[in-house]
């Protein structure tokens, strides 16, 4: 082999050569990058949720105390859950309107289990503050549903983001009916 | 040799040994310092001041303070009641971050008005932009602590910012949580950051000095000094201009925490965190009011996150969208008045900021926020080209010993 190159064998400690000794060099590095890479991966993942933070508990909630028209307010992992008993009115009116105009196209069917229970995790899909339009007399904004007094996001009676900067509907979060009265969030 | 210059024999043989005293020697005689500068040439030393009274009085407040969401409100009313001349320590803390933002906006404006920015101080402004960042940070996490309503929903509302990221937006709120919501682990790291976050502000400000001290400082008529008769020494000329400054400034300070100490905070941090009601009207502590309407201005989530973050990031790119070759104003009679637009723009989101984002406020920030961006990006670097600057003097001296010559 080493007579098909045309020039002579350059000497070791010719700067520009890509030797054996740069391929030491380039390798130590990167064992080395990888060392403190795999060190310093605790430290920063410490941060992320903890095991107990990770276990909490769901929450069960007896829904057949909430009379037509009225809602409650829950805590689910910290944060608040509305959970809404609608009318007859609000059902239609969450049903009235095309659902592909609007910003987050869904259904109202596909958000709810009952169609006259509505649960919604009730943190605004903008910057995170809780809605108003829980309590009786609070503001429900132009589509009578919640308004987040932060920025100014208007939901309709389906939880659905209908103006204002808040860039996705309120989730609903994953429930099962245990019996006929009581959910069970998470 | 330079042990000499000490009498004392202790300091002499400790100089010898290790040479901080020649180091400061050197700064405060050898160190020549334009002769022209006014009083806006305080704010710097203002500024270091600051940092160290939010040190001195953070340090023994956390001696006081406990990080757990059940204590954390009750340890602040402590300090306040109980805690031997707590009250006192935590209002210096508490008004002494409100003025050290008032300094460094006076500090940047000064820079922005002098033309400080520009070659060869071109890191030396991208250094102080990294501090102002930092402060906000600090000031940001120490606003939570105390765990009132404005604690809580201020942490929540600006963690989410982060949210806004396409993908991994929803993971970096995780994550900056520790949760599924701002919660105990959230205070915890809060606290262990702002009492980190200073002192990485304290060696920040070091690079910071480096850099001003490798070519000194700028002017208000904006030339370079060009021999021993443009400059003077740093101690005592202005040392004991610093003076005057640092005493006005504690006089300000001690009216603030003495007869109006809850004038610059918002009343809602005096109730403590609930996480199932947001309160009716959530405003940032007034040094962020300009950042938040230029957020809330926008109705897009992630286009407001970033024109934000824009409005921080076109500071650094300054020095290279302001091409004038001329630094200060002074002499640059249209680029004064858009300064002034400018000034006015940034008092006007301030003021839009803490209003409720509805009718003509929305639309008035959005016109505010189109100016800010309009100055930068395109009244400067068309000033640059089309303005023209009135004549520079010929040095620093000149114009002064001509209005000598008048009077005599
Ligand atoms: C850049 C420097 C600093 C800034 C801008 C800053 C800012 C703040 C702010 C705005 C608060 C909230 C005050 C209130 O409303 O109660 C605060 C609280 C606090 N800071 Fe700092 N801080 C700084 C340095 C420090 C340092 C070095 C420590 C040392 C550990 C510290 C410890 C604390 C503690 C324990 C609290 C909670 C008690 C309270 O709320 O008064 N800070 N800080
Ligand atoms: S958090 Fe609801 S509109 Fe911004």
């Amino acid at each position: 082999m080493a007579n098909t190159n045309s020039k002579p064998a350059k000497s070791a400690t010719d700067p520009r050569e890509v030797g054996r000794r740069d391929f030491i060099v380039v390798a130590t590095y990167a064992m080395g990058a990888v060392g403190a890479a795999a060190v310093v991966w605790p430290l920063i993942d410490q941060m992320n949720p903890a095991a107990d933070t990770l276990a909490l508990a769901s929450t069960e909630v007896d829904v057949s105390k909430i009379a037509e028209g009225q809602a409650i307010t829950v805590t689910w992992r910290g944060k608040p859950v509305f959970i809404r008993h609608r009318t007859a009115d609000e059902i239609t009116r969450a049903n009235a309107i095309d659902s592909s105009e609007l910003r987050d196209p869904q259904e109202d069917e596909a958000r709810v289990q009952k169609p006259e229970l509505l649960v919604l995790v009730g943190v605004c899909t903008h910057l995170g503050c809780v809605p108003l339009g829980q309590k009786t007399g609070e503001v429900k904004g132009e589509y009578d549903g919640w308004f987040c007094p932060c920025h100014g996001s208007h939901y309709d009676t389906s939880g659905r983001i209908r103006k204002g900067p808040a860039p996705t509907n309120l989730e609903v979060p994953p429930y099962t009916f245990l019996s006929d009265a009581v959910i069970r969030i998470g | 040799m330079s042990a000499e210059k000490f009498s004392n024999p202790v300091v002499r043989w400790i100089d010898h040994r290790l040479p901080v005293f020649s180091m400061l020697d050197h700064e405060k005689y050898d160190y020549p310092v334009p002769k022209n500068l006014n009083y806006f040439w305080n704010f710097g030393v203002l500024a270091g001041l600051a940092l160290v009274i939010m040190i001195v009085t953070g340090i023994v407040l956390a001696m006081n303070y406990t990080a757990h969401v059940d204590h954390a409100f009750s340890s602040v009313e402590r300090i306040m009641r109980d805690v031997n001349h707590g009250w006192l320590i935590r209002y210096i803390h508490m008004n002494a971050a409100s003025f050290f933002f008032i300094v460094v906006y006076i500090h940047i404006f000064r820079g922005l008005y002098y033309g400080s920015y520009k070659a060869p101080r071109e890191l030396l402004w991208m250094l102080g932009v990294v501090i102002f960042l930092l402060m906000m940070a600090t000031a940001f996490m120490g606003y939570v602590l105390p765990w009132g309503q404005m604690s809580f929903w201020g942490a929540t509302v600006i963690t989410n910012l982060f949210s806004a990221i396409p993908l991994v937006g929803e993971s970096i709120v995780t994550f900056l949580w520790g949760g599924f919501s701002v919660d105990n682990p959230t205070l915890n790291r809060f606290f262990s950051l702002h009492y980190l976050m200073p002192f990485v502000i304290a060696g920040v400000v070091v690079l910071h000095i480096v850099a001003l001290h490798r070519f000194g400082s700028n002017n208000p008529i904006g030339i370079d000094a060009k021999g021993p008769q443009d400059t003077i020494s740093f101690h005592p000329y202005y040392t004991i201009k610093d003076m005057v400054g640092i005493a006005m400034f504690l006089l300000l300070l001690a009216v603030a925490v003495f007869f109006f100490p809850n004038a610059m905070g918002h009343p809602d941090n005096y109730i403590p965190a609930n996480p199932m009601q947001t309160p009716a009207h959530i405003v940032p502590e007034w040094y962020f009011l300009p950042f938040y309407a230029i957020l809330r201005a926008v109705p897009d989530k992630l286009g407001g996150v970033l024109l934000m973050f824009a409005a921080i990031f076109v500071l650094f790119i300054l020095p290279w969208l302001d091409r004038s070759p001329v630094r200060s104003a002074r002499f640059r009679p249209v680029f004064r008045i858009f300064f002034w637009l400018l000034f006015i723009d940034c008092i006007a989101l301030g003021y839009l900021g803490g209003k409720p984002a509805e009718g003509v406020y929305v639309v008035l920030s959005r016109i505010a926020t189109v100016w800010y961006f309009l100055h930068f990006l395109l009244i400067l670097p068309l000033l640059s080209v089309f303005e023209t600057t009135r004549p520079l003097p010929k040095s620093i001296s000149e114009p002064v010993l001509a209005t000598a010559k008048g009077v005599a």
